[in-house]
């Protein structure tokens, strides 16, 4: 077959799996875990009802799945609700801001390697959708559009509380990604490389980062490097907590002060809009952190060569990868329900005084520990 | 790049770059300007210059754009009351473009010697690198290390230049940090 052929057809084949059949599906599930979850710590119950509604057909019981439905009767009644707009506002920014928060959110998806690869047709397709050479510079620079799309939410509402919000989104999110950035310095720096797909393929070979037991990842310098390793884990994930807006950083929607924040006007479908943004920006930061930390799609105990070899091993990465990142919502999750919220000047604080200063120190001790051992 | 997609973000670039000038409120301007530059990004890429177009889109688009945003916001700029140009500033705007298209032309003009240079095969380029570097490795696949390429003429050829710039940009940071302190006091 023509090549050209081959990738236009996988591409857009890779593009609507990945969004609309796994990542989609994964956002309103993470909807519905939330909820079960915070009822779990706060000894609820939650919604356990909505099954399929068969007494609406004329049966006599409606089969319960454990309220496994909720995500689809909170879809629908999102899209059918009315979509209110108050005469106040600025109707092209109110509008467009929505669609500004969520659809970088998922472009950023497009260079997550989501699997190895697998053979269709005879043809050798990488499960990712746009190999490029530069993943998570491409990642950071489509994740810091989404400040547009919270920051004119906020100021096109024309309230004071949304505009308080949007304002403090955009501090917020401009500070967290010095952070952000300077963490992943170090990572990058024991890899060498920016593809991602090599990236993982290197963690299959020599153990992942954050954990290197098999392969060739037991040497001297890679259990000293341990240390700044793990300085940028979590200055990375608490930056990526920050850039997302969750708990304990979600002072852009702090109810407690600012009713809801930057999305105090909206109704229906464009405020189900703003937490489809959230959750799937949730999701990436979940995969971007499974990628650079924890082995991406690798199995990892040295069967992943043994994994690549057959046919259809491509579907046993794609599932230990869903299985991590899926692992890492709970996570977010967990986090929420636990840690109450900071102080805006708190908030501002840790990341200029502490996480700054703390990933540009990491950066010369990875650099000083590269340079001793070698 | 296919040229359908050239035009495409090039009139992406050509519209919001007008957008910026013929917008009566200073937040469209700017969004039209973010427009402007995404399309400039997207050309970049198409020349296969993957770090250039991304860092257009983190630098500019995504850092120096939401600031600009994040002021007139601040301070309320309204739309601007005076819809007609005054003869001064339409003059400087007809001539600065003009002189920049000229030195342009001059430019490509002088780009026509260059086609006699040999055309280098990405593999045949790996010759010119040590073995053991990743430049040379991905030469080797037929890929193009734009960052590994960038960073090694920046940190080894471009070193100087580069502290120079480093030391500037600091001494400009503690100028606004201690500028700005002063008033408050």
């Amino acid at each position: 077959m023509d090549p050209f052929l081959v990738l236009v057809i996988s591409t857009a084949v890779k593009i609507f799996i990945f969004t609309f059949v796994l990542t989609l599906p994964i956002i309103a599930y993470s909807t519905y875990a939330e909820r079960r979850v915070s009822s779990i710590i706060q000894d609820r119950v939650g919604p356990n009802r909505v099954g399929i509604p068969l007494t609406l057909f004329g049966f006599k019981k409606d089969i319960p799945l454990s309220g496994l439905l909720q995500p689809l009767a909170d879809g629908l009644k999102n899209l059918l609700k009315e979509d209110l707009v108050p005469d106040h506002v600025r109707k092209f920014f109110f509008t467009i801001a929505p669609a500004l928060t969520a659809v970088p959110a998922f472009l950023t998806l497009c260079v997550i390697p989501f699997g190895s690869q697998i053979t269709v047709f005879g043809e050798n397709i990488k499960l990712v959708i746009a190999d490029i050479d530069a993943g998570p510079l491409f990642v950071f620079a489509i994740a810091s559009l989404s400040v547009y799309g919270i920051t004119f939410a906020g100021w096109a509402s024309n309230n004071k509380y949304s505009f308080l919000g949007g304002v403090r989104s955009c501090a917020q999110m401009i500070s967290y990604e010095i952070a952000l950035g300077l963490s992943v310095i170090p990572v990058l720096m024991v890899f060498g490389q920016l593809n991602l797909s090599d990236i993982v393929q290197h963690q299959a070979d020599n153990g992942w980062l954050l954990l290197p037991l098999w392969g060739e990842g037991l040497t001297t310098e890679r259990i000293l490097l341990l240390i700044p390793l793990f300085i940028s884990f979590v200055v990375f994930t608490t930056s990526i907590f920050a850039e997302t807006n969750r708990m304990p950083f979600d002072l852009p929607e702090c109810e407690t002060e600012l009713v809801g924040g930057y999305h105090t006007e909206y109704s229906s479908m464009k405020f189900a809009l703003f937490f489809l943004g959230e959750y799937a920006a949730m999701i990436v930061g979940s995969a971007l952190i499974v990628t650079l930390f924890f082995g991406g799609w690798s199995v990892g105990f040295g069967l992943d060569t043994a994994i690549s070899e057959m046919t259809y091993g491509g579907l046993i990465h794609l599932g230990a990868f869903l299985a991590k990142v899926i692992g890492f919502v709970i996570f977010f999750i967990w986090v929420r329900w636990t840690v109450p919220r900071f102080r805006y000047d708190q908030l501002m604080k840790l990341g200029w005084v502490v996480f700054f200063e703390l990933a540009l120190v990491n950066i010369f001790l990875t650099a000083g520990i590269m340079m001793l051992v070698n | 790049m296919p040229s359908p997609l050239f035009y495409i973000f090039a009139a992406i670039m050509l519209i919001g770059g007008t957008m910026v000038v013929f917008m009566r409120n200073p937040v469209s301007s700017a969004l039209s300007m973010v427009l402007s530059f995404l399309g400039l990004a997207a050309l970049f890429v198409g020349l296969d210059a993957y770090l250039i177009g991304i860092l257009q889109i983190l630098v500019y688009a995504g850092a120096i754009m939401v600031l600009f945003i994040f002021i007139i916001m601040l301070l309320d700029l309204k739309a601007e009351e005076n819809t007609s140009f005054r003869p001064a500033a339409l003059a400087a705007g007809i001539v600065i473009p003009l002189m920049l298209v000229f030195q342009l032309t001059g430019v490509i003009n002088n780009q026509d010697n260059l086609h006699d240079i040999p055309a280098l095969e990405l593999e045949q380029a790996a010759a010119n690198f040590d073995k053991d570097t990743m430049i040379h490795k991905r030469l080797k696949d037929g890929r193009l290390p734009d960052t590994h390429l960038l960073g090694k003429k920046l940190y080894t050829d471009y070193n100087f230049p580069l502290q120079m710039v480093a030391v500037l940009l600091l001494v400009a940071t503690i100028g606004c940090v201690s500028l700005s302190r002063k008033n408050s006091k």
